[in-house]
């Protein structure tokens, strides 16, 4: 360990409270093992790289980047898709800030905006609806893109449209859940993970029970955490802690915030507007079964792919650029040849580099000391 | 993407139920309070809220070591541009 390298350290409360978790887990940590933990969310991700969290811990625990990165696991596809519904006479696409510099094929959200397309960044599907309202000769299209912690928002929004009766607003519905997607991790066999820190402000939403299958079937500890440097530390502390003990179960390192149960009116507002599509297409992952919302039937005028005839093409990555890899783990951010030369998070070729949960855009931000140890 | 910021309930809206007025640091807009359904909800409670909803009632401190977290991941200034860019309620 050696605390003089993290970062940032000042910025806590209690640097002792961490250099004491620190060797905690520096005690609990067997030496001759290699520890591979997965931090599920893009959250925790940037929160790991910026605190430079890796010098605090043993060099036989790897941190795996998971696949909680909403814009990450977008397949160029999809935004090619939503981006066909700008290029449409009389149309409005908005979206969140972190699409708006997301490649497509023929360019970003922003790009073709300055073709002159009507592209407009909210901050809210309420806004995007807003929209709609104030402007009832033109059709407004929302990008929706999230995990569980932003999907039941849309789900309202889409109810809140049809209560006021506005026909000029859809969704192009790209929500996606996080279970199937760990499953498949799970599931993949050149993937060991020994553990899980599970994802903070989606649990919020779902709760803590749907993670039981990892350690009941797979036998894997998961431990839902926060986002400061203790939380985390505390968390992968709990997960060795279980390793050691030869137990796999779910804990709560979020009490502070996430409830057991979650949020039952969020989780109804799901189930009353979306359904699950039979698969989805992840970056990085393939084709993952159940693992995407679409809009049910009894609200296709508010959806997208159900109002407008999109593209529906798959495109492949650029060859060069290797996010799957580095999506699934098997390649650190600097081990893909882009990496800080022909993709930076000024000019991104891949979705990892753009939004800051992105593991490629966290890395070249605050670990340039770590790349010249692992190149 | 999936931030959560605290913000105290200042207001209810007598015409639109489901919305409530929050102060964030001092910036007051109204956020949309329809995933609280299930919890009751008072003037002076505190609530996390992402993309214009609350999605979950915190206690004073819980709320305030959220604040601490979002300034540690340096997000405040997002935090606030969000805040103040929600435009669906004057």
């Amino acid at each position: 360990m050696n605390m003089g390298r993290m970062k940032y350290v000042d910025e806590f409360r209690d640097p002792e409270l961490i250099a004491k978790v620190a060797r905690e887990i520096e005690r609990t940590v067997d030496p001759q093992y290699d520890y591979r933990i997965m931090e599920v969310c893009g959250g925790h991700t940037h929160s790991i790289y910026r605190h430079g969290l890796r010098d605090v811990l043993p060099k036989n625990i790897r941190l795996v980047h998971g696949p909680g990165c909403p814009v990450c696991v977008l397949p160029m596809g999809r935004v090619d898709d939503g981006l066909s519904v700008a290029e449409r006479p009389g149309t409005v696409l908005t979206a969140f800030g972190d699409m708006m510099r997301v490649p497509g094929t023929k360019g970003t959200p922003l790009e073709y905006k300055a073709r002159g397309c009507d592209v407009r960044m909210v901050y809210s599907p309420l806004d995007a609806l807003r929209i709609a309202q104030n402007e009832p000769d033109k059709h407004v299209c929302f990008f929706a893109i999230g995990f569980e912690t932003t999907a039941p928002s849309t789900a309202l929004t889409i109810l809140r449209a049809k209560a006021l009766g506005v026909r000029n607003f859809s969704v192009f519905c790209n929500h996606v859940t996080i279970l199937p997607a760990i499953r498949a991790i799970l599931d993949s066999p050149d993937m060991r993970i020994d553990g899980f820190i599970g994802p903070g402000h989606v649990s919020t939403i779902t709760g803590c029970r749907p993670y039981e299958f990892i350690a009941q079937h797979y036998r894997k500890p998961v431990v839902i955490s926060g986002f400061e440097p203790l939380d985390l530390l505390q968390g992968i502390l709990m997960v060795l802690r279980q390793l050691r003990a030869g137990e796999a179960k779910v804990e709560n390192q979020y009490r502070r915030i996430v409830p057991w149960n979650g949020n039952a009116a969020a989780m109804r507002a799901l189930a009353d507007v979306f359904e699950l599509r039979p698969y989805f297409e992840w970056r990085g992952l393939g084709f993952i079964s159940q693992s995407a919302l679409k809009i049910k039937s009894a609200f296709a005028e508010y959806d997208s792919e159900a109002r407008f005839e999109l593209p529906g093409v798959r495109v492949t990555d650029p060859k060069a650029a290797q996010c799957g890899e580095v999506l699934k783990g098997v390649l650190t951010p600097p081990q893909c040849k882009l990496f800080g030369n022909a993709c930076t998070p000024e000019h991104p070729i891949g979705a990892l580099m753009v939004s800051s949960e992105g593991a490629c855009a966290a890395y070249f931000k605050y670990a340039p000391h770590q790349q010249a140890v692992e190149a | 993407m999936c931030l959560a910021i605290p913000g105290q309930i200042v207001e209810f809206s007598a015409e639109q139920p489901l919305l409530a007025k929050v102060d964030v640091a001092g910036v007051k807009r109204s956020i949309n309070i329809g995933l609280l359904a299930d919890e009751p909800l008072d003037i002076g409670d505190w609530v996390l809220i992402h993309v214009g909803f609350a999605m979950s009632k915190v206690g004073a401190q819980e709320a305030r070591d959220q604040l601490t977290m979002i300034a540690a991941l340096g997000e405040e200034q997002q935090a606030m541009d969000e805040v103040r860019g929600y435009t669906f309620s004057p």
